[in-house]
């Protein structure tokens, strides 16, 4: 029998333990389907009973995502969630988050757009997570989950990451994974931070009161000055340049002796590594290069496998062709690269991509 | 092993519950598995399914093409999952409502009364577990002891004390279950 600690649970429903057991301060949200599952599982685990972490249900996303800043700047674990179009309604405030360099995290469990759309799974929301949605210079870490699993220790290592680089951090869903349940092992419960730890460690930025130190720490992103202003982006694309070295990560399956690379993440990347065993069956030699981190895109591994000799990449994605643009900067013409995307809330099936795949790439 | 499984009906049928029992006794018997529902505005009488699959190795993909078992509960998901089941595969029904019944002579076709047998003992709650014994007394890939600790799990604790009533509605879909052609 199994260990009692393995459960089969949602994905939105791990993302709120992992909350709690990792030690999060607070999470503010407001409902959208399909992830309303993360809220309802926080009330239902009531833990400001226990760790004292505060769930509280804004009026709407754009008060939520509000709150998150508040309460990143005091240099607490503080998090959100939403779907599309609640992700549209945060942007201004993410865009807020990275001028002032503040720790978060945001999970976005994507649903078909564009507009109010429907509720079923879609990852169109790749430009918005990983190019801006909100207006400046600025980048999010975006991690994209592949199952269950992921979904629950990606929100540990998604805040390990926004305090590792003083960074908004998001993991990039959707509503199958969200939707989906597996097995999954949670982790032993962390304490909270406290006050006088949160001091010690993030006292040189967080508003958490002045104490003994000189000057008191401002969390702004006005600056009048376009000296001033310069020098912070300056300083935020040398950090984004320091997270594009340090922090791409990938998963590559049977990419070593492969002749076609199919590129894909989160739920698509799934159902994309049933096109491997189907081909392989075939005799045709596919391999799965699979994002973790959106941003930074992994684009090392890509090259590489351009640069070895694949004979072309085929983007899986549940769009009309977003990822593709980075795969394809990071091929640099040197072999072709397909698209294959499906909208509006369909998903393909592995027998339908690899009909594309020998239809694009094999002829 | 791998078992691809669609359970579809009506919203209230118990279709997702009955899905997770399984899968959470595949879990229980150290199995991978994933359940995939097909999520929408949920109501009682609108259409529910969902995909399980258990296996012995990682899963790939969480939804498919192709099934080794349907299990429909009414008409329309008849109508829609008798084709997509794999050659020799198995589908089940429960002739309740059912007006054209599937006609397919290259799969294994079973029947559940299990609406009419919990008719009978006045216990409609009890209908998916009925028809999951039916299921498993084909196909017994899990333990009873493990669907016994899937279905506890599953339940929140104020509905423990139901697990006795399930488990003969479980033994009892065994029973009754009966092959069509």
């Amino acid at each position: 029998m199994a260990d009692s600690d393995v459960r089969l649970m949602k994905g939105n429903e791990v993302i709120a333990h992992a909350a709690v057991r990792c030690g999060c301060d607070g999470y503010f949200g407001y409902p959208i389907t399909p992830q309303s599952e993360v809220m309802e599982t926080l009330m239902e685990l009531r833990p400001w009973e226990t760790t004292g972490m505060v769930v509280l249900q804004a009026e709407s996303e754009v008060s939520s995502i509000n709150m998150v800043y508040g309460g990143a700047a005091t240099g607490k674990k503080i998090m959100t969630s939403s779907s599309s179009p609640g992700v549209s309604l945060m942007s201004e405030g993410l865009s807020y988050l990275a001028a002032c360099e503040l720790p978060c995290l945001v999970v976005n469990c994507q649903r078909g757009g564009p507009g109010l759309g429907t509720i079923q799974p879609s990852q169109g929301d790749y430009f918005q997570a990983c190019k801006g949605g909100g207006h400046g210079d600025y980048h999010m870490i975006v991690l994209a989950p592949a199952s269950v699993q992921e979904m629950y220790d990606f929100v540990s290592l998604a805040f390990d990451l926004a305090f590792k680089h003083r960074n908004p951090t998001m993991i990039l869903a959707d509503g199958a994974i969200g939707q989906m349940m597996e097995k999954v092992v949670l982790s032993e419960q962390q304490p909270r931070l406290t006050d006088e730890e949160i001091a010690e460690r993030y006292g040189d930025w967080a508003t958490c009161g002045k104490g003994k130190r000189k000057k008191y720490n401002i969390c702004t992103s006005l600056f009048m000055n376009s000296e001033d202003l310069e020098e912070v982006n300056l300083r935020l694309q040398a950090k984004y340049r320091r997270i594009e070295a340090e922090e791409a990560r990938w998963e590559a399956i049977m990419c070593d002796d492969a002749d076609y690379v199919v590129v894909a993440y989160g739920s698509s990347a799934r159902i994309s590594s049933a096109v491997v065993e189907l081909a392989r069956e075939q005799g045709i030699k596919v391999g799965i290069l699979r994002p973790i981190t959106l941003y930074p895109f992994p684009v090392k591994p890509i090259a590489d496998l351009a640069a070895r000799g694949v004979k072309g990449f085929l983007v899986a994605e549940l769009n009309a062709g977003q990822m593709v643009e980075d795969v394809r900067l990071a091929v640099d013409g040197k072999t072709p690269v397909e698209h294959y995307g499906r909208m509006g809330g369909m998903l393909f099936t592995p027998e339908e991509l690899l009909q594309v795949l020998k239809d694009k790439l094999i002829k | 092993m791998k078992e691809t499984i669609i359970i579809a009906g009506f919203g209230g049928q118990g279709v997702l519950s009955m899905g997770k029992i399984l899968a959470y006794s595949g879990v229980m018997q150290d199995f991978e598995v994933t359940w995939m529902p097909s999520y929408g505005p949920e109501m009682r009488g609108g259409t529910a399914n969902v995909t399980v699959i258990i296996s012995d190795k990682r899963i790939s993909s969480p939804i498919a093409n192709e099934y080794d078992t349907a299990i429909v509960l009414n008409q329309q998901s008849l109508d829609k999952f008798e084709s997509q089941v794999k050659a020799g595969g198995v589908l089940i029904y429960d002739t309740n409502g059912i007006i054209n019944p599937p006609t397919r002579s290259d799969i294994e076709i079973y029947a559940v009364d299990a609406a009419a047998e919990c008719a009978r003992l006045g216990q409609a709650k009890l209908f998916n577990t009925m028809i999951l014994g039916g299921y498993l007394k084909l196909k017994p890939i899990v333990s009873m002891e493990n669907v016994m600790l899937g279905l506890k799990k599953s339940l929140p604790e104020r509905a423990w004390y139901l697990l006795p009533q399930n488990k003969e509605a479980i033994l009892r879909g065994g029973e009754i279950i009966r092959r069509v052609r």
